[in-house]
């Protein structure tokens, strides 16, 4: 192939041009965090940390900014909550879908990924109407009044909970179908009982896709606002409250600091999903070797 | 292990399903559906039929905005294909050993930031008192400060920026999956880098192809915040539309309505894709 | 005292019969071997054994108790996975003290059970490796020391030796043997590989189609087996087809289709006129011009070097291509020599030809 040292040179600089492109936006939202200024913009005038840790006046500080806090702590809340749900239910719909047969199993796993290709805000609005289509019949009805069906909290754990679920059952069916059966069969054979089984060694087995799941869960949850837009009552999550700023009250410093937080907290968690997921042999197949 | 132990098991693990997806996906989707025929004449009066439907269609400014959500979108699509594949491909195939999970790590993590931030820096790095605008002043390429936000072109940079590393992931996961002795074969037969790229390398990707622009498309055509905080209030974009009509006039009717619209429209494309390409979902999204 | 019986024992999905009517007796101490094709049901009979499968009639006991109504987990017959099915997830001790925790024996007493298993297999000290830190050979020792430690009745080996290489499978054929001297534990052996069945065990049942063919000692199966699936089945044989002409004093007449004919014992009911074949075994021909019906003429096509077992492929004249032995003092032969191999009747056995 001649010509093909110049045409990998071409593929290099465009990737640098992507990566940079891909690292810009990133750059800008983080530096200013540092920039002694009131506004978010050049000229750099000067380091500081601020934006993060001051509590006077002019320059409120992230961790003195209650309504960032407050919602940083409704995130975290709703996060944790849809994720151990959505695992929870995913790891259901993986052992359904994986190890049993049942009559239209195949239309019925179709209805399993539908969720994901439905937009974010019409699953929003879908389960805010449902709600409150209910809520109204209760009210009407029995004169019973559901706060929880109103928008606030639980809609928006239910809204995000429905999507991703799918995502859940996709990444631990995947792990469940590498299992080997025999495993577990081996283990009854040795005379464990069906819940000790399932405790020592599927789970166990199953145990990074578990956690890998969590974790895309949560950070799927923390950043939603498409579907949170729509469920959202007064207990506002993170993401909600910094648009809110946004378009308010025009961008401050302050939000660059918390960008600096997201960034640094949802690469760490993705980075930590990542190599949970990928298996740790490379010692163990030298070490074999050397034996034999 | 008895029979009915069989049975009770399977029962148990089906009805989370069943109320998960009856409950909180079938069910609302009715719900829109029914609330979208529903037209209202009065206090809890209500009559049905296809009245919002024709309302829509009769006024220009919802069919219109309809229309550009849709040929932006699959703009978008198009532009995160041509300039995501390019950096599949290196990555996949290029790119030594070593760097290349660094690399892919590279794409992965910003996936990860929210769309949030990310549009935050887009604003920071494009409005009149941003980055570029001043460096080019104070370079003195331009006189005086530019606006390069609220307009199509930069919804359009932004909108592609937001999804191409969702169509650069599968590319990457199928490519990957290709044995180089494919090539090596075409390039033996005597192909020209041409006929391999499309006999051979498209072929083989195209479950990641195909998969990629399902993501990308549905995240475009249901996104919300890049086209608002790029192109302005006014930016016409569908979904803002159904938050305007269900939040802010409280039309629940008409913003149904507008949500069943964007419902069969990317359904639609998405089912037309998978039948001009052969594909399932099952073969290409559930992969991811 | 048979360890385990199987008494008619029939297995079938819908209309399809895997297992047929099979009866067997393992006495104690026994290494008994279940020899057959693959999709013979010899691992169906196995998984029902260990009761992961429910037969549709007929008994299993083990120690003479039937097991039928026992749950897997609560048979005291420990199994060897065909991918032997260690978990990874556990180092080599705690897959040894697996099935001890499970039956809930006292703390204190486990370590020291798993010591001492693992130096009978011949592995002391490796109880915190991990698994895919053992190579295939260890790997198949801690598999069987996981089970012997719950001192089973019976063990039994779902083919443990298929994934292994072929050097190692050889030597692994020989220390499976000696383990089973020094467990003195009944074995029931499953594989399709008949030298593996042949050098291990004490007795070999032949599976073909859901039946046992043949029950007998290897030599017995070697050297009288009962149908030519089992002849053709169990050792090296050449297999020629024919009719059978004529029949005098349990020997049959066989005319091969190419003319020529052959003489051989007759070992089940064929008639005259049936289709039949002829089985010779390659050390039962001799170089050399013999009677009538008992020598075929042909070229050495080409020679086959094995070491000790090393082989000519002659042609026969009459279109066979046969596999001949070449004993120790053989004379000089080279490809294209025109040859002449000739048998003693009673070691041609003739028996109805097998369907297919």
């Amino acid at each position: 192939m001649q010509g093909s040292k110049s045409l990998v040179w071409v593929f290099r600089a465009y990737v640098l041009i992507f990566f940079i492109y891909l690292i810009a936006p990133l750059v800008a939202a983080g530096v200013f965090a540092f920039n002694d200024s009131m506004f978010p913009s050049l000229p750099w005038q000067g380091f500081t940390w601020d934006w993060f840790f001051s509590a006077s006046d002019p320059k409120v500080g992230l961790l003195h900014d209650d309504r960032l806090l407050r919602g940083m702590g409704n995130s975290l809340y709703i996060g944790v909550i849809v994720a151990a749900l959505s695992v929870a239910a995913g790891t259901c719909n993986a052992f359904l879908f994986e190890r049993r047969q049942f009559p239209m199993k195949s239309l019925l796993y179709i209805l399993m990924i539908i969720p994901l290709v439905i937009p974010g805000v019409i699953i929003g609005i879908s389960i805010l109407l449902l709600a409150s289509m209910v809520a109204n019949f209760l009210d009407r009805e029995f004169g019973i009044f559901l706060l929880s069906l109103r928008p606030g909290i639980p809609l928006i754990v239910l809204g995000q909970f429905s999507f991703l679920t799918t995502i859940t059952s996709l990444v631990i069916a995947a792990r469940l179908q590498k299992f080997d059966i025999a495993l577990e069969e081996a283990a009854l054979n040795l005379g464990a009982s069906r819940v000790r089984v399932l405790t020592t060694v599927t789970l166990p087995f199953l145990f990074p896709a578990l956690f890998s799941a969590f974790v895309v869960a949560f950070l799927v949850s923390f950043e939603n606002f498409n579907t949170t837009l729509m469920l959202v009552g007064s207990d506002a999550p993170l993401t909600i409250t910094m648009y809110d700023r946004m378009v308010k009250v025009g961008s401050t410093p302050v939000l660059n600091a918390m960008s600096v937080v997201l960034m640094l907290g949802s690469g760490l968690l993705a980075l930590a999903s990542v190599l949970a997921q990928r298996p740790k042999k490379a010692e163990g197949n030298a070490a074999a070797a050397a034996m034999d | 292990m008895g029979r009915s132990a069989d049975r009770l098991s399977l029962v148990l693990l089906f009805t989370p399903f069943a109320l998960w997806i009856g409950l909180l996906i079938v069910l609302p989707q009715l719900g829109i559906g029914y609330v979208s025929l529903r037209e209202k004449v009065g206090v809890n009066e209500f009559t049905f039929g296809f009245g919002n439907y024709a309302a829509f269609f009769e006024e220009p400014i919802y069919r219109n905005t309809l229309l550009r959500t849709a040929w932006i979108s699959i703009l978008v699509t198009a532009l995160a294909l041509i300039m995501g594949f390019p950096v599949a491909y290196y990555i996949a195939k290029i790119a030594k050993e070593r760097s290349r999970a660094g690399l892919f790590l590279m794409c992965l993590i910003p996936l990860w930031v929210s769309d949030l931030v990310r549009a935050y820096g887009w604003i920071l790095l494009l409005r009149e008192t941003g980055v570029i605008s001043t460096t080019l002043v104070s370079l003195g390429i331009i006189s005086g400060p530019v606006e390069m936000l609220y307009n199509d072109v930069t919804v359009i940079i932004g909108l592609v920026y937001t999804v191409i590393l969702f169509m650069i992931v599968p590319l990457v996961s199928t490519l990957q999956g290709m044995d180089d002795a494919l090539l090596e074969a075409g390039y033996n037969l005597g192909g020209s880098r041409l006929t391999v790229f499309r006999r051979i390398i498209v072929p083989y990707a195209m479950p990641g192809i195909v998969a990629g622009c399902i993501i990308t498309f549905m995240l475009t055509a249901g996104s919300y915040l890049t086209p608002i905080l790029l192109g302005g209030k006014n930016s016409s974009w569908f979904t803002e539309q159904i938050y305007t009509q269900f939040i802010t006039r409280y039309n629940w009717e008409m913003g149904s309505t507008f949500g069943v619209l964007l419902l069969i429209f990317t359904s639609l494309v998405v089912w037309l894709g998978l039948r001009l390409t052969g594909q399932s979902l099952a073969t290409t999204v559930a992969k991811e | 005292m048979n360890d385990l019986s199987c008494e008619r024992v029939t297995k079938k999905f819908g209309h399809f019969t895997a297992v047929s009517e099979v009866s067997l007796d393992v006495p104690s101490g026994a290494f008994f071997s279940i020899l057959g094709p693959s999709g013979c049901g010899k691992t169906t009979l196995m998984r029902m054994i260990a009761g992961f499968e429910t037969p549709s009639s007929g008994d299993i006991r083990i120690k003479g108790e039937s097991v039928l109504g026992l749950p897997p987990n609560r048979r005291n017959v420990k199994m060897v996975f065909q991918h032997l099915a260690l978990f990874p997830m556990m180092n080599v001790g705690e897959n040894i003290a697996y099935g001890l925790r499970c039956r809930g024996d006292a703390r204190s007493g486990i370590a020291e059970k798993v010591a001492r298993v693992l130096d009978r297999v011949g592995l002391p000290g490796v109880e915190e490796k991990r698994i895919e830190q053992l190579s295939g050979g260890q790997k198949q020792r801690i598999a069987i020391a996981r089970c012997m430690v719950l001192e089973p009745d019976v063990l039994l080996l779902d083919e443990p030796l298929g994934a292994l290489d072929l050097k190692l499978r050889e030597h692994m054929k020989i220390e499976l043997k000696q383990l089973q001297h020094q467990f003195e534990t009944t074995f029931l052996y499953i594989t399709h590989d008949q030298s593996e069945a042949l050098v291990m065990s004490d007795q070999v049942a032949v599976m073909n189609a859901g039946r046992f063919e043949q029950i007998g000692s290897p030599r017995e199966l070697y050297d009288r087996p009962v149908s030519g699936f089992v002849a053709g089945f169990v050792g090296d044989a050449n297999c020629i087809p024919g009719k059978i002409a004529e029949i005098r004093s349990g020997e049959a007449r066989v005319e091969l289709p190419q003319g020529g004919e052959v003489i051989g014992k007759l070992c089940d009911g064929s008639r005259t006129g049936d289709d039949v074949e002829v089985f010779l075994r390659p050390e039962a021909l001799r170089l050399g011009a013999g009677g009538a019906g008992q020598s075929l003429e042909g070229t050495v096509d080409s020679l086959l070097f094995n070491g000790a077992n090393s082989r000519i492929l002659m042609r026969a004249g009459t279109g066979q291509l046969l596999e001949v032995a070449i004993p120790a003092e053989a004379p000089a032969i080279a490809e294209g020599d025109a040859a002449t191999v000739n048998w003693r009747p009673d070691h041609a056995l003739v028996f109805a030809r097998r369907a297919g």
